[in-house]
């Protein structure tokens, strides 16, 4: 048995609108190697139905999606391949 | 086939299969494969038109997806060089340069135009909402690596060259290219 030590990587689109937030999450991606772990950080409402979109189209996992208390999103999304 | 006669009982259900078999085949011949891609033809010029245009290319493309974006009519005008003004070699093709200024800055509103009070308040409301507007959507497509591709048709009746056009844009093609485009996507639009 190992231990992973999971780093994630703050991808910070706050302010940013549609579709802002997923092209930052996309460069984000983009040269990362699989099992890589990002943490997205939005205001825009949409986000909310737009990152599970995203995943799905990209074929990338969410592991978490979540609001937070000053009214911002924060996501977990994993690249799968 | 790997059928042999003995274990097929009567020859004419083994002619009947076989038959069928050919059917099929010939149909999956003429079946279009379908790529996960986008291809949008941009045929307006408006604000209005370019801008969902230019958004659905770059989400798309962000989104791990192909996406081709084919610039003709109006739509065409939106990746013309800011500074080209007056282009073609008769009055004609100078007059419809001159009514339809270049580059997706310039771009009217289809509605709500306001003498161009529309499309200022709509990029000051961008502003104040951090949204991209169109021109700077371009950039970003180029960057994600949607293919940008002009019409030549287009480009022949206006006058336009190539060197009127902005940079980074694939060479110019023509409406069956386009089809090809259109069919092998998932999703083929016209904006």
């Amino acid at each position: 048995m190992s231990t992973t030590i999971t780093t994630i990587t703050t991808v910070d689109a706050r302010g940013q609108s549609c579709p802002g937030p997923l092209v930052s999450l996309a460069r984000a991606f983009k040269g990362a190697s699989a099992g890589a772990t990002f943490e997205l950080l939005a205001t825009d409402p949409g986000s909310r139905s737009d990152v599970p979109s995203w995943a799905e189209l990209s074929r990338n996992e969410l592991v978490s999606a979540e609001s937070l208390d000053d009214g911002s999103f924060r996501y977990v999304v994993r690249k799968v391949a | 086939m790997a059928l042999t006669e003995d274990r097929v009982a009567d020859p004419g259900t083994l002619v009947d299969l076989l038959q069928r078999v050919e059917a099929l085949e010939a149909q999956q011949d003429k079946a279009i494969q379908k790529k996960n891609k986008m291809t949008i033809i941009a045929w307006g010029g408006d604000l209005d038109r370019i801008w969902p245009t230019t958004i659905l290319a770059t989400t798309a493309a962000a989104s791990g997806m192909e996406a081709t974006v084919f610039f003709t009519f109006w739509g065409l005008f939106a990746i013309v060089k800011p500074g080209v003004r007056i282009t073609g070699d008769n009055w004609m093709q100078k007059m419809m340069s001159m009514m339809n200024p270049g580059s997706a800055q310039k771009a009217k509103l289809s509605h709500y135009q306001f003498l161009g009070a529309g499309p200022a308040m709509f990029k000051k409301l961008a502003d104040d909402n951090n949204v991209a507007k169109p021109d700077e959507l371009i950039e970003l497509a180029k960057d994600l690596g949607v293919k940008l591709i002009p019409c030549q048709m287009t480009m022949d009746l206006l006058g336009l060259k190539r060197e009127d056009l902005i940079d980074g844009l694939e060479e110019p093609i023509g409406a069956a290219t386009a089809i090809r485009e259109m069919r092998e996507a998932a999703i083929p639009l016209f904006i």
